[in-house]
């Protein structure tokens, strides 16, 4: 993906609730919520467990593995964020945990996505202070 | 369980063009449409003592108040984002039938093409509450900033479980513009379309064609709301609310549902719906005419399968070649354009065009339209009503 220099970075909006879960970037870790006492896996995090209404929460690693749930092509500029370049992709993944999660696919082309292809995290320093998960295109053992 | 059915009748309309830059403040816009509505009904700003406004526009009530010279307002409110519509008629509807207010308007006015957007974006003023942040902070780092990407994402899904191909929305967009074509209030008047157009028409976020979204006006839209009783002595039938509901569910989300188990269902707007007939005593089959929530034309489909009338995944199939749903067919869908085919005011339209047709002053009149829904809000908090005579 190139982004366009001199377009502000859209940066995440952290609190309380959520900040562990942005904060392990840094740390290139991916983690999801999971609640201590019924143990659902939870994202995007939330204050309470929808389940069971817990508020004790603990944070797991994730595996990094997921397939594309869905995806779209910004084609037209005028429809997309005028800090990265069109054509650029958007997935949905659904990782191994049972979660989703909106992210950005690289080295694919739009011809080559399709919903249910296996990828795998990577972390891409987008700048000094700004880490995010993206997803390459997993190879998978036969 | 007590209901409103049958307590609130819809008895003033008002609505203005569509512009892309009508140099005018939202707050000008609201009271003009909220004039009309008055003059529609014949009722004077004294008459008004509830107002109910949608969260995000400019012009508030105090405002207006003061604008209008409304001396008796003591009820008012607020609801938020595209279900507002027909929400907020809900709303104004409970005050009437509770007794907390006696004749209520309900407005939006929206610089939408030639100002500020309604919804965050870029190219917004960059303005963010705090829970639009929330909403979107997962997103937007990635480059998903706009309701056509967060609506594509849903649109590909969908296509994917139920079979759907290209150029399967069509249809939708090509009806909702050849029944504006007959609207003489259409930003698309005697414009319609056919399926080359659509075909032709840019690709904006894969799959989605620019034809497949509204586009950006300045417009106003008002409606009132009072007792049948006082409804008598005013200018038109009533139109009475048979029916309202709204419908939030967990990961209701403004177009961007994505973390619930089947994304392309609406299930706000399912449990929007059974709560909408049950009310209302009705069944899809009863109902003569729907104006349902165009922005983006997968969304058509997917609101035929949530709201039972027809089964999941069949919503395609429903709209077919547009038979069905045009007007003269089983089920005319939008009669005056909706959003893409008349102009987009959040839904605002939607709710008036099912009052022409429950009064019989509609361009393209449903015969023995005695009874008609309107949904607003698909792909996010959903709003619906089931209007009659
Ligand atoms: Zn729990």
């Amino acid at each position: 993906m190139e982004y366009v220099k001199g377009v502000p970075l859209l940066r995440p909006y952290i609190d309380y609730d959520n900040q562990e879960f942005w904060l392990a970037h840094r740390e290139e870790k991916l983690v999801f919520q999971k609640c201590t006492y019924c143990g659902k896996i939870i994202h995007r995090p939330k204050p309470m467990c929808p389940a069971c209404l817990s508020t004790d929460m603990e944070w797991i690693e994730s595996t990094g593995l997921g397939t594309i749930y869905s995806w779209t092509t910004f084609v037209y500029d005028r429809a997309a964020y005028p800090g990265i370049r069109v054509p650029y992709i958007v997935v949905l993944v659904e990782m191994s945990e049972g979660v989703r999660l909106v992210s950005n696919i690289e080295d694919v082309t739009s011809e080559e996505m399709y919903i249910g292809m296996p990828v795998e995290v990577f972390f891409d320093k987008v700048s000094d202070d700004l880490t995010l998960p993206k997803f390459r295109k997993r190879k998978v053992k036969k | 369980m007590k209901s409103i059915k049958n307590k609130v009748a819809i008895v003033g309309i008002g609505l203005s063009g569509f512009s892309k830059d009508c140099k005018k403040t939202e707050l000008r816009m609201a009271c003009e449409a909220i004039k009309d509505a008055l003059d529609d009904a014949g009722l004077t700003p004294r008459d008004i003592d509830g107002m109910i406004k949608q969260t995000d526009d400019s012009a508030d009530e105090h405002a207006i108040t003061s604008a209008m010279g409304m001396p008796n307002l003591t009820f008012y409110g607020e609801t938020r984002w595209a279900g507002a519509p027909c929400g907020m008629v809900m709303q104004a509807a409970t005050g009437v039938a509770a007794g907390a207010c006696h004749t209520a308007v309900i407005y939006r006015a929206v610089n939408g093409g030639s100002g500020l957007r309604s919804t965050p974006s870029m190219r917004s003023s960059g303005q963010l509450s705090t829970a639009d942040l929330l909403h979107w902070a997962f997103h937007s780092p990635f480059g998903l900033m706009t309701e056509q990407g967060a609506v594509a994402m849903l649109a590909e899904r969908y296509m994917y479980e139920y079979d759907i191909k290209k150029d399967q929305f069509g249809p939708i967009t090509v009806t909702c513009r050849q029944n504006g074509a007959k609207n003489p209030n259409s930003a698309y008047f005697k414009k319609p379309i056919t399926m080359k157009d659509y075909k032709e028409s840019k690709m904006v976020t894969d799959p989605l064609r620019a034809l497949d979204c509204y586009e950006k006006f300045d417009a106003a839209a008002a409606f009132i709301v009072t007792t049948p009783e006082r409804a008598k002595y005013l200018n038109h039938p009533p139109v009475m609310i048979l029916g309202a509901a709204q419908g939030s569910v967990p990961e209701t989300e403004n177009m961007c549902g994505y973390y619930r188990d089947d994304v392309t269902g609406l299930p706000e707007m399912a449990v929007m719906g059974k709560r909408l007939f049950k009310m209302a005593g009705v069944k899809p089959k009863d109902i003569k005419f729907a104006q349902l929530d165009d922005a983006y034309t997968p969304l058509v489909p997917m609101q035929l399968e949530a709201l039972g009338f027809c089964k999941k995944g069949k919503g395609v199939n429903f709209c077919g070649d547009g038979k069905k749903i045009k007007a003269g067919g089983r089920l005319p869908v939008n009669t005056a354009g909706g959003s893409l085919g008349e102009g987009h005011i959040h839904g605002m339209n939607h709710v008036i065009e099912a009052v022409h047709q429950i009064r019989g002053t509609a361009t393209l009149q449903v015969k023995n339209a005695k009874i008609g829904l309107v949904a607003t809000g698909a792909g996010g908090p959903a709003g619906g009503l089931i209007l009659g005579r």
